[in-house]
């Protein structure tokens, strides 16, 4: 078992989640972070003066998958919200050690 | 001069005036600047211009008024201190000063420009001073520097004599809060993060929105009658806004790129604030040429001049209100048609001395602001302090201040 986090622009989100959907993944964590990478932040003008915004607010969602669906899902995550400029986004792939199920307490794969 | 005789008609308009003229403060100023601010600033921010309007109301009507609007003593320096806490003022007596409406009215009326006054200074200090420094400074500051300015220029007192043209505070209000603000900034130094990142700027358009409604009342208002000449300082108070938004954008364009809704709110600003001395005195194609302007001599003071000299006036108190008021001041000296209103000639109808008179007005109300507020400033730094800790500034005032916070997670 495997945890994918992405982070993507925020605006990419609603086209990741209906991809992954359609490719029979539905759970899913989302949370808005901030962050930064090789893009650094854009600049806000206030009054004349220019001041650079260096966090800038990306979306990271986090996926727990099986071995076998793990290729296909992260190829979705990235023909989906790759745009080809900076500011793309990342994403980690990590194991996972064991997954429960709180409502039933079945363990492991059948839990993904 | 006009009959002494009540006119209900103008009664009711400085009524209604008074009326906008408070919601420019609360909440106008305090929407405008608390959006401009940090969210973790953004209560204290808020807190400063509604506190201001308490504390200068309960001064006026107990001394504040008969020192400003009372009959001249001390050779044009102060009014005479009599009716404190308005004993002895009939329900149904007269205003000197405005002789169609009741006294009662004109004290309400002018009591909402004090309080505006005040308030206006707290948008260079936000970020860092102490609330109970904020606490003293505006009694003290309203009893010694802006009464006796309102008299010099008009309670009767010696720039009034003199001629000085300001008809809705140009000088009295914008000017004076300006330097006032720049004195403060001076004695409490930069904050740590000096970068103007408004954290919600809808609440900065609401607080403009405010703003020019309310001051209808102020420019309008200060007819003190409902006619034609309420009427002309209805328009070109509009006009000139308008003017000056335009102009901003097109500063901003020129500058960065872009045109930015905070530079077209500030543009308005400074264009209400230009043709406050002017409204009653000028035709409207001068209010066009004061509002477009203006809004070029604000943004080289914001964008330019600030930056080079390095003071903090956090939310352009000075670059908007003192600049903007000062050039309005001058303009008025200029502009002024003897059609529009016979108390006011300009160099452009023939009375040059008109914009000696003007300068002097400027000279005279700026000087004694900045230095008394220094003094002012100097003994509450040396007493209660006028910053706070750096620990606290990092933290946020909302909650080293007031302990409570504008938003939950």
């Amino acid at each position: 078992m495997k945890k994918i986090t992405a982070i993507i622009r925020p605006d990419k989100l609603e086209d990741v989640k209906q991809a992954l959907e359609e490719v029979n993944c539905s759970g899913m964590t989302v949370m808005e972070v901030k962050g930064r990478g090789r893009q650094l932040g854009v600049t806000e003008s206030y009054r004349g003066s220019d001041y650079r915004i260096d966090l800038l607010p990306k979306t990271r969602l986090e996926i727990i998958v099986n071995n076998e669906s793990l290729d296909k899902i992260v190829d979705t995550i990235v023909a989906t919200a790759q745009t080809g400029d900076i500011g793309d986004g990342k994403i980690f792939v990590s194991p996972v050690e064991e997954v429960i199920r709180i409502r039933t307490g079945e363990k492991g794969e059948k839990a993904v | 001069m006009v009959d002494a005789v009540l006119n209900s008609g103008d009664t009711a308009w400085m009524l209604i005036s008074t009326a906008l003229v408070m919601i420019m403060t609360v909440p106008g100023v305090a929407l405008f600047y608390g959006g401009m601010v940090s969210k973790k600033n953004v209560l204290n921010t808020i807190f400063l211009s509604l506190i201001a309007f308490s504390i200068t109301s309960v001064i006026w009507v107990v001394y504040g008024y008969p020192l400003a609007f009372g009959s001249d003593i001390l050779g044009g320096l102060i009014g005479n201190p009599a009716n404190l806490v308005m004993n002895g003022v009939d329900v149904n007596a007269l205003s000197t000063l405005a002789p169609t409406i009741p006294e009662l009215v004109y004290v309400a009326f002018q009591m909402t420009f004090a309080a505006i006054t005040v308030a206006l200074i707290s948008g260079a200090i936000v970020g860092r001073m102490k609330f109970s420094a904020w606490l003293a400074f505006v009694p003290i500051w309203i009893t010694l520097v802006y009464v006796p300015i309102a008299h010099w220029v008009w309670g009767g007192g010696w720039l009034y004599q003199l001629g000085a043209l300001d008809f809705a505070g140009g000088t009295v209000v914008h000017l004076n809060c300006g330097m006032a603000a720049l004195a403060l900034v001076l004695l409490l130094g930069a904050r740590k993060d000096k970068r103007l990142l408004p954290h919600q700027l809808g609440y900065s358009v609401l607080g403009a929105a405010f703003l020019w409604f309310g001051w209808f009342g102020f420019n309008a208002g200060s007819a003190l009658t409902a006619g034609g000449l309420a009427g002309s300082a209805f328009l070109v108070t509009n006009t000139a806004a308008a003017a000056a938004m335009i102009s901003w954008m097109m500063m901003d364009v020129i500058k960065i790129g872009k045109p930015t809704l905070l530079g077209a709110i500030s543009g308005a600003v400074a264009g209400l604030v230009v043709i406050t001395p002017a409204a009653g005195f000028v035709t409207v194609w001068a209010s066009i040429v004061l509002g477009f302007t203006t809004s070029i001599i604000s943004y080289l003071a914001v964008a330019w001049l600030k930056p080079k000299l390095g003071y903090d006036d956090a939310l352009d108190a000075f670059g908007i209100h003192g600049v903007s008021g000062a050039w309005g001041a001058i303009c008025t000296g200029i502009f002024a048609a003897p059609f529009i209103n016979p108390l006011g000639t300009g160099v452009l109808y023939g009375n040059l001395g008109q914009l000696g008179v003007q300068l002097i007005d400027i000279a005279a109300v700026g000087a004694y602001s900045f230095i008394m507020t220094l003094i002012i400033g100097y003994a509450i730094k040396k007493t209660i302090g006028l910053r706070v800790d750096e620990k606290e500034e990092i933290e946020g005032l909302d909650t080293t201040q007031h302990e409570e916070s504008g938003y939950r997670v």
